[in-house]
């Protein structure tokens, strides 16, 4: 019988570390490490690997369900604590916009390249077969996107398009619905990438050729100086984000197809991450260009203006990007 | 009644994983089951709706007081305050020490990484962007077919296949994945607070009144003893009542005065020989394992 005893002698000897590294546990879960005391934050490694120890004692020794389960649980928790993240929010907002934003950028570059030649490919194409076929405009923008904005509109009225706005009350509405929508679709050019990247191209093509719809409608009437204005305000910004979201879903895609030396699964998981900051900063974009659309293009009237807006922001990106920096760690 | 058991048990194997420490102890994770997924995830699309009318009720008082009209707030609030609210919820919640959003909270779950590391930032937001492929896109969609009146069969029999087929995705793989988390490299797990209550084997022994043949104490194994010990514990008076008719019949012992006490004393003595043969190095799994 002293065997029984023996581990009894264990549960009674133990149970008070545990009960207390599970109350710093609770401690650290509800509030923060910091209100933790020094000899309290000294003690909770030293817990830990007691507890462990306890648990491996206990499996191999005790048939008390409640008692394993409880070590199990007890240990895992103070494992995804200790060996978990160690930065506080703050630090790690201040890290995203001086490093991990720009770096993710970067990271995508090939990508980004690609992208942009389909985009430009796709807006040359959507250009030319509307140019010679006008019937192809309205295959590439739908009706309540045109609003009237079709080859049955005069000079005149698609010219007032370009300088009137939504009417006042709605900015915010219009600069809202703008966001998310375009928001949306940058994910999806992320999200649709693990489908070998097909989704993304084809998303980027059909972007790529409403804009080249818009610009043989608007060429047609000799707008196009006019277009360009009412488009780059916001558009260096807006499509400069789709593209980086293109670039994303291309890398992720393009990791399915050839995943190298990883597993498929593993390739895809592992672009999945990397890209995955750079998705917030596409929707951080996104949100700048709803602005610049929304209050930006309505409110600012003049053509020259509105380039220059949009060459600045584009110039301020790139920057932001591609300047060379110092590496903080050498 | 075995083969339920012995079903239920292999369940449970099957959603067991490893994670060796780097102190080399494996800590054996359950996955969470698809239900329990489910279940947080409508806790929490429960709490992003109440947050969302809570929002709108406050501003539409604010104009009230204010005797200012207009319905541009409300509008914002709907379509900003949702694309953020779905997003960053999720998102801010699992950056988190806890690495679960109140819904998996209350569900008992967490986020990890799947190779055992740190829960990196960027695997949480990818895993959590998918989701607007996952969930919102076809629901949208389906909303919005909704909307316009029946446009074409054909376009929502698409939308629905599309929904079922991320919707169900995690029943068809052995790790319960979602999309997003074959993706992000994650995968979630069980952790249900368990209490430490009190050790059934007293030091003043029950068994006093009860003396157990071998042959008694043969009967079960390992399995039906810790099956023993939650009945011990939820001491729920039917089922105390019909396991010790169902073991008074097996061990062929008549009326007893207590069932409760009966249970602890029988439950004492097989634990006491069981433990024995596991310091023996003999585990006997169940009452077939002989």
């Amino acid at each position: 019988m002293s065997d029984t005893q023996s581990f009894r002698g264990l549960r009674a000897e133990r149970e008070a570390e545990w009960r207390r590294l599970d109350d710093l546990l609770s401690t650290c879960e509800k509030r923060s490490p910091r209100s933790l005391s020094d000899e309290d934050l000294l003690a909770l490694p030293v817990l830990y690997r007691g507890a462990l120890s306890s648990l491996s004692v206990a499996r191999e020794t005790s048939l008390d369900l409640e008692l394993v389960t409880y070590l199990e649980t007890l240990c895992a928790r103070a494992y995804f604590f200790l060996y978990g993240v160690r930065t506080t929010p703050a630090a790690r907002l201040r890290q995203f916009f001086t490093r991990d934003w720009p770096a993710a950028m970067r990271g995508l570059a090939r990508e980004t390249l690609i992208a942009l030649a389909i985009l430009v490919i796709g807006t040359i194409g959507g250009y030319f077969l509307v140019t010679s076929q006008p019937e192809f405009y309205n295959a590439f923008v739908p009706e309540e996107l045109a609003s009237g904005r079709d080859f049955n509109a005069s000079r005149e009225a698609l010219a007032e398009g370009l300088y009137s706005g939504a009417g006042g009350d709605g900015l915010a509405v219009f600069a809202t619905v703008l966001f998310t929508h375009n928001s949306r679709v940058a994910i999806f050019c992320f999200a649709l990438g693990f489908a070998f990247g097909a989704p993304t191209v084809l998303l980027l093509l059909y972007h790529g050729g409403m804009l080249g719809a818009f610009l043989a409608l608007y060429g047609s009437h000799g707008l196009t100086f006019e277009l360009g204005g009412w488009l780059i305000i916001h558009g260096s910004t807006e499509l400069f984000a789709i593209v980086l979201a293109g670039a994303a879903g291309l890398r992720i895609g393009w990791s399915v197809v050839f995943p190298g030396a990883l597993p498929r699964l593993a390739a895809a998981s592992r672009s999945g991450r990397e890209t995955a900051t750079a998705m917030v900063g596409v929707v951080l974009m996104l949100l700048v260009a709803g602005l610049l659309e929304g209050l930006g293009r309505q409110l600012i009237r003049d053509d020259l203006v509105r380039y220059a807006i949009g060459m600045t922001m584009l110039i301020l990106w790139c920057a932001y990007y591609y300047l060379p920096r110092r590496n903080p760690h050498g | 009644m075995a083969e339920q058991a012995i079903l239920h048990r292999a369940q449970s194997v099957r959603m067991r994983r490893r994670l060796v420490t780097p102190e080399g102890v494996d800590l054996g994770l359950t996955l969470a089951s698809a239900g329990q997924r489910a279940t947080a995830f409508l806790l929490d699309a429960l709490i992003m709706f109440a947050t969302l009318i809570a929002m709108t009720l406050i501003v539409a008082f604010g104009f009230m007081a204010t005797g200012l009209a207009g319905a541009e707030p409300l509008a914002i609030i709907w379509l900003l305050g949702y694309f953020l609210l779905r997003n960053f919820y999720f998102i801010i919640l699992e950056m988190g020490p806890r690495a679960a959003t109140f819904g998996k909270r209350a569900s008992g779950l967490r986020v990890v990484a799947r190779d055992g590391g740190r829960l990196t930032a960027d695997a949480v937001i990818a895993r959590n962007l998918m989701r607007e492929i996952e969930v919102y896109l076809p629901l949208s969609f389906l909303g919005m077919e909704a909307a316009e009146g029946g446009a074409g069969a054909a376009m929502t029999l698409l939308g629905l296949g599309w929904a079922c087929l991320f919707l169900f995705f995690p029943l068809f793989n052995k790790d319960r994945l979602r999309v997003g988390d074959l993706l992000a490299g994650t995968w979630v797990i069980n952790t249900p607070r368990q209490r430490l209550t009190y050790d059934l084997m007293r030091a003043d022994a029950h068994s006093a009144g009860y003396a157990f043949t071998d042959e008694q104490l043969d009967a079960y194994g390992i399995f039906e003893l810790q099956t023993l010990e939650q009945v011990l514990r939820g001491g729920n008076q039917d089922s105390l009542d019909a396991v010790a008719t169902t073991i008074r019949g097996k061990l062929g012992i008549g009326e007893v005065e207590s069932h409760e006490a009966f249970l602890t004393a029988y439950y004492e003595a097989l634990r006491r020989r069981l433990e024995r043969k596991l310091l023996f190095g003999r585990r006997r799994l169940d009452k077939f394992d002989r």
